[in-house]
């Protein structure tokens, strides 16, 4: 009986799964054939070659390099974030860590597929596991992204089992499928053990993994010999970027729900609040490190990279490096450090911001390196065509569509977390904060 | 082994490009159409680098390279190919598996001489140039990286040659397309290893200079030119 006066209490999160709005399918029709579209312009360059795209000598890497660096940034949100709220025993977390883990799970799977469009044999892509070469980044890459497939996929799993039991005593529609995947959870005492020691230990391990695929997604390019790339900044400033583009990720996914299912109950001004700090911090870091990569660059005015630095500064592709200044520092730092502008509304246009921003920042880096090659007698210029575009088009739109199936299918706030909060995190919480507060007796012997 | 490599005597060079033709037919380069050429995705294994103009307006010249893959000791390429696509071999050369190609285009990025070219589609050829084939080189698929090989069907053909002659190698038995046709013998190649092949001998010479020597590739094609860089 407990149980079910429970359910009743935070029935909004199950709402999606049992009613579906007309509006719903509507946005998935149009979604689908944006996606449709993409998959048949990929189609088409799959037959005639990769000369569909606007790539050309010396721009041999372009917009399918570009999300493929920006989508895998973007998945940082996720499992990073939430692991990392998950260890500091951050009580807020409790109703964003799916959502996060759920952006993780779907942009992998879309940023992981973006070097096989990108191969010019797509065909041949088996020859990476009958002949790879361990020496080639492209190796280390392949091999850490799919480890933190793994990782984040089982991490997101892990915390669903408890809601996946829930579903299935409700009964009704795909019983059979919660069935399986609720691996008979009960909720005995027992089985809550294990499964707190297992989401424990892959947050330790997630974390590491998840810095190493940005790190190695950055040596991709930092260990060639392009001006621009050649740094060794390029670890930390990627994996900075990382999580700044899916903090900001993570805060529109989080409004678009909160306002589409009527989460403000769960999601409270709060939440954004202390998220819109974080994104605050990491646009701070990013100014950070982007000026100081940059004014090394100036200061060593070595020539090739001065064409580099000139070709972003002031040459052709000013207006997207100035825009992307402006959305990743000025318009976070201005929204997000005035109390007037930090309303919800003010943090949505700040994140919207950055996730331009922060995918301007990736084409900021593949292209004009490759525009500006060391021989200084060539130059290149790109423009993308009409099948990388809606490819680009495809991948968000898979992106929307991955998170409107999840929502069918499971809820988007963990549900058993919640209830834990709600019954345990006070005295929890309390219990923490007596244990390192100083103790009244002692002060007062201390000043007698 | 021999450590085949190149010297392109600049101050003998006219600039006629008649090295660019010869390779571009001898090794089958596609011929891609106008519009792509305009995109910037014409095929050369050797092209002329505008690198710079002499004189004043309207008196002004052009001064072109030959410019070709160099051949490195240290090929920056072929550290990042993720299949083992393009390997040095004991002679030196920088060579190209085409069956094993990926397309991942990732050694033309780490190539600091932009070297190499991609056949962004199918090569398809008017009837008519068929004729114009070279049997000796396969036509590469698309969707491959490809670059110069220092025409290496011909040291095997050569090498072939020798043995049912029942004699070595002889220095002049081997020489790409780019060398043969070089009007003005600008052009010098063979073994650099040898002290009395014409390459090594030109090779010592205090004009000599190579692109980018402050990379560490170690280029295998030098330059000659009394005019400092």
């Amino acid at each position: 009986m407990d149980d079910h006066h429970y359910i009743d209490e935070d029935e909004v999160l199950f709402r999606p799964i049992y009613q579906t709005s007309k509006s719903f399918y509507v946005l998935a029709a149009a979604l689908i054939a944006v996606f449709l579209f993409g998959a048949a312009m990929y189609v088409r360059q799959f037959i005639f070659g990769l000369g569909e795209t606007g790539m050309n000598e010396p721009v041999t890497w372009g917009f399918y390099i570009i999300s493929f660096v920006f989508f895998i940034g973007i998945s940082h949100a996720g499992t990073l974030i939430s692991a990392i709220l998950r260890l500091s025993k951050a009580e807020w977390r409790r109703p964003i860590t799916r959502m996060a883990e759920v952006i993780t799970g779907i942009v992998l799977m879309i940023g992981g597929l973006h070097p096989i469009i990108d191969l010019g044999r797509p065909d041949r892509i088996l020859h990476i596991f009958e002949r790879g070469r361990l020496q080639s980044p492209l190796l280390w890459d392949m091999t850490s992204i799919t480890a933190y497939f793994t990782a984040s996929t089982i991490y997101l799993y892990l915390p669903l089992i408890p809601d996946i039991a829930l579903l299935r005593d409700r009964g009704g529609k795909f019983h059979k499928l919660y069935e399986i995947l609720s691996w008979g959870y009960q909720g005995t005492e027992r089985q809550k053990h294990v499964l707190e020691k297992a989401i424990n230990i892959l947050m330790v391990m997630v974390i590491p993994i998840a810095i190493s695929v940005h790190t190695v997604i950055s040596w991709i390019f930092s260990m060639t010999l392009q001006p621009g790339w050649h740094s060794t900044i390029f670890g930390p400033y990627f994996v900075v970027g990382a999580i700044f583009s899916g903090i900001a990720a993570l805060i529109i996914v989080m409004i678009v729900f909160r306002k589409v299912f009527h989460f403000e109950d769960y999601l409270k001004k709060i939440h954004f609040n202390y998220l819109g700090t974080l994104l605050l911090v990491m646009s701070l870091l990013w100014f950070y490190f982007t000026f100081a990569e940059y004014l090394t660059t100036f200061y060593g005015h070595e020539p090739s990279e001065m064409r580099v630095f000139l070709y972003k500064f002031v040459g052709g592709y000013a207006p997207f490096f100035w825009l992307m200044v402006f959305c990743n520092f000025i318009v976070p730092v201005v929204f997000l450090s005035n109390k007037k502008l930090k309303t919800i509304p003010g943090i949505l246009i700040a994140s919207i911001a950055v996730v331009i921003g922060m995918w301007l920042e990736r084409l900021i880096i593949v292209v004009p390196s490759l525009a500006n090659p060391r021989l200084p007698f060539i130059t290149g210029i790109y423009v993308p065509s009409l099948t990388e575009i809606s490819l680009l088009a495809a991948a968000t739109a898979a992106f929307i569509l991955g998170f409107m199936g999840f929502s069918k299918l499971f809820p988007l706030i963990s549900i058993w977390e919640i209830k834990e909060g709600r019954e345990e995190s006070v005295r929890m919480v309390s219990e923490r904060l007596n244990e390192y507060l100083p103790s009244k007796g002692h002060i007062r012997k201390e000043i007698v | 082994m021999p450590r085949y490599g190149m010297v392109i005597d600049l101050d003998k060079c006219n600039q006629c490009g008649a090295c660019v033709t010869a390779c571009k037919l001898e090794n089958n380069v596609q011929i891609v159409s106008k519009e792509n050429a305009e995109m910037g995705r014409a095929m050369f294994w050797m092209k002329m680098l505008d690198t710079s103009y002499e004189g004043n307006y309207p008196d002004v010249r052009a001064v072109n390279i030959p410019a070709l893959c160099m051949q490195c000791d240290e090929p920056s390429c072929i550290k990042v190919c993720p299949v083992r696509a393009t390997f040095k071999r004991d002679d030196g050369i920088v060579a190209q598996i085409y069956p094993q190609c990926i397309g991942c285009r990732y050694c033309m990025a780490n190539c600091p001489y932009t070297a190499k070219v991609f056949n962004w589609f199918k090569d398809e050829q008017p009837v008519e140039n068929e004729k114009c084939h070279n049997i000796d080189v396969s036509v590469r698929p698309k969707g491959v990286v490809e670059k110069c090989t220092f025409c290496i069907h011909r040291l095997q053909i050569a090498k072939e040659k020798a043995k049912a002659e029942k004699r070595e190698l002889q220095e002049d038995d081997y020489v790409p397309a780019c060398v043969e046709v070089c009007a003005s013998k600008a052009i010098y190649f063979g073994d650099l290893d040898d002290p009395h092949s014409k390459v090594s001998k030109a090779m010592h010479d205090y004009r000599k200079f190579t692109l980018q020597e402050e990379l560490g590739t170690k280029p295998k094609v030098y330059y000659l030119s009394a005019k400092s860089e």
